[in-house]
């Protein structure tokens, strides 16, 4: 898993660092990890839906904050549970641009294996850095 | 150990960490706690409370409360008195579960009464009280029938059947903030919310039925006058908020004032999940009537719930609620910003009150409380963990000194994956069976999260806030019955 819990802040909240290669593979890994906060098993969400994603920011830390908000938003909105099929991002600082193919299904409590809503994507700490390995981040979930 | 060095010893329960203690702070920070509490706070808590002071517009002090710890923005038990002409509005110390509160109902039942039926009432309330994620209420709206709500609050629930008028009376504001406005809210709350009016929700969101036993009364006279009057007498507690809606109005805010803040208004942060606005600028107000909607929301959710309570009670004991007692002791908010007038340096002013995982507690003679609470001053309702219990408390005269604010709970000291690893849901829940509380869960993991031993000591926390001289105790209500997010 290219993403882990951070069990010493945040503690009645959760937070995470997850990890990429590239900035692409770090938002994959971002969505994934939000999403297993609310389902114990990523490979129980089947891909019966699927849609496409656009999303612009000038900088790439608030474009990973709008993209996490947009897999919240779906959630409530259309009881969406949604891992990444395919993801780029593309333009320059200050004109980001990310296309995202997401795929997923509604949620069915009785084989998703439920843990806990994630009520919103915070800006306490929310970082996205890029290191010697490629790029990480860390985000605090209110729960 | 997290506690600063810096950190001076002001009594016994208040504790302070003076301006020189980070750049920026206009205001001095105090936290309210027992040594063993103030002990048990973690890092998180010092670095936001001390934020906070740095806020523009701040008055006295940024407070926090015992059951303070690591959230994001303010920290969890924040509370801040914002001067309205000087300062600012920040959703990052008010919460994204804007209006998060507490509601507890009385009944006329005795356990002996109840005992029998404790696993068809908790069975039937985890039916008709729709929990977990993603969970739907039973009412059905349009997105202007929604904005109605969010204008209207409880008065909308008055108006569909959904409440009676003396339930409007014992909630906080009479659930509904005046000046909410729908036109301020984003289509995106609305998808987010309009379909989830009547659910708990999830997390340490609770639905509970709980016992007043004889020996848990610390003050018999203010117990009789907020309606414990028998002994063993049952009564329901539960805790939920403005769901998605809420959640949506301050992420959205939140990113409208990230936009402004150092552009327009020139005003830096310490942690950007405290962006703000200067409270009387467009962006403030539209905020505040924003965030008026979610609270209005939030009061209508809970409302919405007690009516289904009422219903499974009805069911369950084939008699009317009302005959049954099911009359509201109180409805306190959590997460809110509020005009409040307090006297401030020896005069009356009216301040923005900010308070984040903090309730309210206004003292005895306070003109906003309900006639009958005039005297006694206003019923707080702590929220404990599934396994320990929970306070009923009273307002107190020397609430002044944290602007009337008290504790909202007991506060977690164990991260939710530690809570994960050491405890397993089924396990949990037979284990609580056989100590007298029946459990409902919608999910193990989702229980185990909740587990007690990852709160903090709610006795301590009460007892902290009754030596800080912010509350009272009146009652320690034990579960029986549990319906958990």
């Amino acid at each position: 898993m290219p993403y882990r819990y951070l069990e010493e802040i945040a503690t009645a909240d959760v937070a995470f660092a997850a990890w990429g290669e590239t900035r692409e593979e770090l938002f994959a890994a971002c969505a994934d990890a939000l999403e297993n906060v609310m389902v114990a098993d990523l490979d129980a969400i089947r891909r019966v839906e699927e849609m496409s994603v656009r999303l612009t920011h000038g900088e790439l830390d608030l474009l990973l904050f709008t993209f996490l908000n947009e897999l919240v938003f779906y959630k409530d909105a259309r009881q969406l549970l949604l891992r990444v099929d395919s993801l780029t991002i593309t333009g320059t600082p200050g004109e980001l641009v990310l296309d995202a193919r997401l795929a997923g299904e509604r949620i069915d409590p009785d084989r998703h294996s439920l843990i806990v809503d994630v009520k919103a994507v915070t800006l306490h700490r929310f970082r996205v850095s890029e290191t010697a390995q490629g790029w990480e981040a860390e985000v605090v979930l209110d729960i | 150990m997290s506690i600063p060095s810096e950190l001076k010893r002001i009594s016994d329960t208040v504790w302070e960490l003076p301006r020189s203690y980070k750049a920026g702070m206009l205001v001095p920070a105090r936290i309210f706690a027992t040594e063993r509490l103030i002990a048990q706070m973690d890092a998180g808590v010092f670095d936001q409370v001390t934020n906070v002071a740095c806020l523009p517009g701040i008055i006295d002090y940024a407070f926090c409360m015992p059951d303070g710890h690591w959230g994001y923005g303010f920290p969890i038990g924040g509370t801040a008195a914002m001067d309205p002409e000087e300062g600012v509005i920040s959703p990052g110390g008010i919460g994204f579960d804007i209006n998060c509160g507490m509601r507890l109902v009385l009944t006329k039942l005795t356990w002996d009464e109840v005992k029998p039926q404790l696993h068809r009432l908790v069975d039937q309330l985890f039916r008709r009280v729709p929990a977990g994620v993603g969970s739907h209420g039973f009412v059905r709206l349009s997105h202007d029938e929604f904005c109605q709500v969010a204008e209207q609050g409880s008065r909308w629930c008055l108006q569909r059947g959904f409440a009676l008028p003396q339930d409007l009376e014992m909630t906080e504001e009479g659930g509904c903030f005046p000046g909410a406005d729908a036109e301020k809210i984003s289509v995106r709350a609305i998808e987010r919310g309009f379909n989830q009016i009547g659910t708990l929700g999830s997390g340490n969101h609770y639905l509970e039925i709980q016992v007043a036993r004889p020996g848990n009364i610390y003050d018999e006279a203010l117990a009789h006058d907020f309606g414990i009057t028998i002994p063993d007498q049952v009564v329901v507690m539960f805790h939920c908020g403005s769901r998605g809606f809420g959640h949506q109005v301050a992420t959205d805010y939140l990113q409208t004032f990230l936009a402004v803040m150092g552009r327009k208004y020139g005003i830096t942060t310490n942690d950007r999940e405290l962006a703000c606005a200067p409270f009387r600028s467009r962006e403030g107000q539209d905020y505040f009537a924003a965030m008026k909607c979610a609270v209005n929301m939030a009061f209508a959710n809970r409302q919405v719930i007690l009516h289904r309570i009422r219903e499974v009670f009805a069911d369950v004991f084939g008699r009317d609620p009302l005959d049954l007692g099911m009359n509201m002791v109180y409805d306190v908010a959590h997460n809110t910003a509020k005009l409040e007038t307090h006297e401030v340096h020896g005069r009356p002013r009216e301040v923005l009150m900010h308070r984040k995982g903090a309730t309210r507690a206004f003292g005895p003679g306070m003109k906003e409380l309900p006639a009958c609470y005039r005297k006694t001053g206003q019923p707080v309702i702590i929220g404990g963990s599934m396994e320990t219990g929970s306070y009923l408390l009273a307002g107190v005269e020397t609430g002044s000194a944290s602007f009337y604010t008290t504790a909202h709970g007991s506060g977690r000291t164990m991260s939710r994956h530690q809570a994960k690893k050491q405890f397993r849901g089924e396990k949990l829940q037979r284990d609580l069976e056989s100590r007298g509380i029946y459990v409902r869960s919608v999910t193990w993991g989702g229980l185990a999260e909740e587990a007690g031993p990852a709160y903090k000591n709610i006795d301590e926390v009460v007892e902290a806030t009754e030596l800080a001289g912010l509350s009272r105790r009146v009652v320690k209500l034990v579960p029986v019955g549990n319906v958990k997010g």
